[in-house]
């Protein structure tokens, strides 16, 4: 028997060939990622047809355009008619503006604000984001440690849930007293608040790993070190994007928490002077501005998320495209 | 009639790594395609390191699974005995549910069984991984790499350099039928093609024992008779030592010097039949008389 007979060339060429049926799915999979994954395309693509690859991708740039609007384009007329019926509102009602302000006097105020506005703002985000950085560090320490040590998951994960319970307003004004008044407590309330969400998630992701892929590494003489860096971290890494998206939906909310006990630059300040001369209107712009923070730093991180998991099939409705 | 004990090469005094070293040729700077260029036919083979040869040896193993909970406990194996010869290829066939997958767990150090013991080469493998190449019934695949990463896994974990894994795992995916797929992730293989990578894997990890579980069960017919050549061509070249599960009579008759049947569950040997025919073997082998009156006692023996 010759070589090429035993290694059954023939009856598998057709499966090797038969890119389309790979390759289409490949397509999709290389839009999702555009613009933010730099990995050279699967070498599946040179099987395919040039002409069929470029066609697919501009049908599906059109599709993606599509799916765009139709994303955001119900929300904005949502949030259209709101600001609409709130304006008319006012119109109507005539309520005090230390009370109500009318979008447009809020506009005004945005104006009016924005030569101090942006050092206020840049506080804020300096302490959210080191404070959630510093405390996704620790949350990933302690399910580590919790994840690989038995005796630290009977300790610390009952002490875990118990520090939750503590009120943040509680605890903000300690830490002042612990840390002074700058940058430092107001980045250790953000820490604190992110940490556990952190840890709770990517805990779960550690130990919920395919224990089938854990016993295929240890057959293979994997040590538990290996089997953590080899299995279980990257298992745990959608559950950790997971915690990481709640730290951060709740970090520039806790950054001014921290504020409003004490400080002298950042929105919490910029909050507590407008509300103090009954500025209502700068309370609102301040207001405007976390939010848009938030969906940022938010975004932000589904895109960090993405990014590290180029592996994750595209979902049920990209791939059935 | 099996060799006792006393016949079995003398235990090797320390146990061949599960992943084969780094050649020293192949580590040195000047020269790091030398093995291709030179001998581009060379057996696909060349380059793993020749294993140690090995035997497996289990005697009346026995194991109960005690669920949680207040289910009742259910006895996988009863009293299995079992023995491959070094460089031997032997097959497991047996219902579902007899304790073949749980036996192979037991080889690959995985479970320590209730009863019995289970050796590789003359050392206890019970809870102690890494004395046999070991392929999961499931495909596993690690969905985190590239479908080349996975296939040099084990290199990885024994410390082998990537360049130098990966230069072994690349003529390896000319022959399993996966070139062009070095870069694809396991979610975009078709089934076949993921248990072709997994075989791929488990066999570049070089360890002298082979410990197959339902390997071609996710196979088309004809690639299936493919992989049969491929196997029997790569065992003849090294002769490790191969326990194999199937569900499937003829594949075991084609592959195999001999076929153990498991009894349903409890697991327990019922019958062996050695299959002498020559080697290379061609599909048709399972169409010669000799075979096909092995294949009614095997048949028989399972009850159909
Ligand atoms: N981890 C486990 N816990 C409890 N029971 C188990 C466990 N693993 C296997 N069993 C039981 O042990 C018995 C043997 O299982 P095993 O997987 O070894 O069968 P098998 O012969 O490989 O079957 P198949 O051919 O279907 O793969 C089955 O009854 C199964 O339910
Ligand atoms: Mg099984």
């Amino acid at each position: 028997m010759t070589r090429a007979e035993t290694r059954g060339e023939t009856p598998r060429a057709p499966r090797a060939t038969s890119a389309p049926v790979p390759g289409a799915p490949l397509v999709a999979a290389q839009d999702r990622l555009a613009g933010s994954e730099p990995v050279a395309p699967p070498v599946v693509r040179g099987t395919v047809a040039g002409g069929t690859v470029v066609r697919a991708r501009r049908s599906a740039g059109r599709h993606r355009a599509r799916a765009l609007l139709a994303r955001w384009v119900p929300p904005l007329l949502l949030l259209a008619a709101s600001i609409g019926a709130w304006e008319l509102w006012v119109i109507v009602r005539r309520p005090p503006a230390y009370v109500l302000p009318s979008p447009g006097r809020i506009a005004a105020a945005a104006v009016d604000a924005a030569p101090g506005l942006p050092a206020h703002t840049a506080t804020t985000l300096v302490e959210a984001v080191v404070g959630t950085a510093a405390g996704a560090l620790a949350g990933v320490a302690v399910a580590v440690l919790i994840a690989s040590v038995p005796l630290a998951r009977r300790t610390v994960e009952p002490l875990l849930v118990a520090s939750q319970t503590v009120p943040m307003i509680v605890l903000a004004p300690l830490l002042v007293l612990w840390f002074g008044l700058g940058l430092t407590p107001k980045i250790v309330v953000v820490a604190l608040i992110g940490f556990f969400p952190v840890a709770v998630s990517t805990a779960g992701g550690l130990a919920g790993a395919d224990p089938d892929l854990v016993d295929l590494v240890r057959s293979m003489g994997a040590r538990p070190g290996q089997v953590l860096r080899v299995v279980r971290l990257p298992a745990a890494i959608p559950a950790f994007f997971a915690g990481l998206k709640i730290a951060t939906a709740y970090a520039v909310a806790g950054a001014v928490v921290g504020e409003y006990v004490a400080g002298d630059r950042g929105l919490g300040i910029f909050i507590t002077r407008s509300s103090n001369s009954f500025r209502v209107d700068r309370v609102f712009v301040a207001v405007i501005v976390i939010a848009a923070l938030s969906a940022l730093l938010y975004g932000l991180v589904g895109v960090a998320a993405r990014r590290a998991t180029p592996w994750l099939p595209p979902t049920t409705k990209e791939r059935s495209r | 009639m099996r060799p006792g004990r006393a016949a079995d090469p003398p235990p090797q005094a320390r146990r061949p790594p599960a992943v084969a070293p780094v050649a020293p040729e192949s580590a040195a700077p000047d020269a790091p395609d030398a093995p291709e260029s030179a001998a581009p036919d060379a057996p696909v083979t060349a380059p793993v390191a020749a294993p140690v040869a090995a035997d497996v040896d289990v005697r009346g193993l026995h194991h109960t699974f005690r669920p949680h909970g207040s289910r009742e406990p259910v006895i996988a194996l009863d009293g299995v005995d079992l023995h491959v010869p070094a460089g031997g290829f032997v097959s497991v066939v047996g219902p579902s549910g007899c304790g073949k997958s749980t036996l192979l767990r037991v080889l690959a150090g995985l479970l320590v069984p209730t009863g019995g013991t289970a050796t590789v080469g003359g050392e206890d493998v019970r809870g102690r991984p890494g004395h046999v190449a070991y392929l999961p019934q499931r495909d596993l695949l690690l969905p985190w790499r590239r479908a080349l990463a996975n296939a040099v896994l084990g290199a990885e974990l024994a410390g082998v350099p990537r360049e130098e894994a990966q230069r072994r795992a690349r003529p390896l995916f000319e022959r399993f039928g996966l070139a062009g797929f070095e870069r694809a992730w396991p979610w975009e293989l078709s089934g076949g093609m993921r248990q072709r990578l997994a075989l791929l894997r488990t066999f570049l990890l070089g360890a002298p024992v082979l410990v197959l579980d339902e390997p071609f069960a996710a196979l088309d017919a004809i690639t299936r008779r493919a992989m049969y050549a491929w196997l029997g061509e790569v065992w003849m070249d090294d002769r490790r030592t191969v326990l194999f599960v199937t569900h499937d009579v003829d594949e075991a008759l084609t592959l195999a010097d001999r076929v153990v049947v498991l009894s349903g569950r409890p697991g327990r040997v019922v019958t062996e039949v050695d299959v002498p025919m020559p080697r290379p073997r061609p599909a048709t082998v399972v169409t010669e008389a000799d075979v096909v009156e092995r294949k009614r006692t095997l048949l028989e023996a399972l009850g159909g």
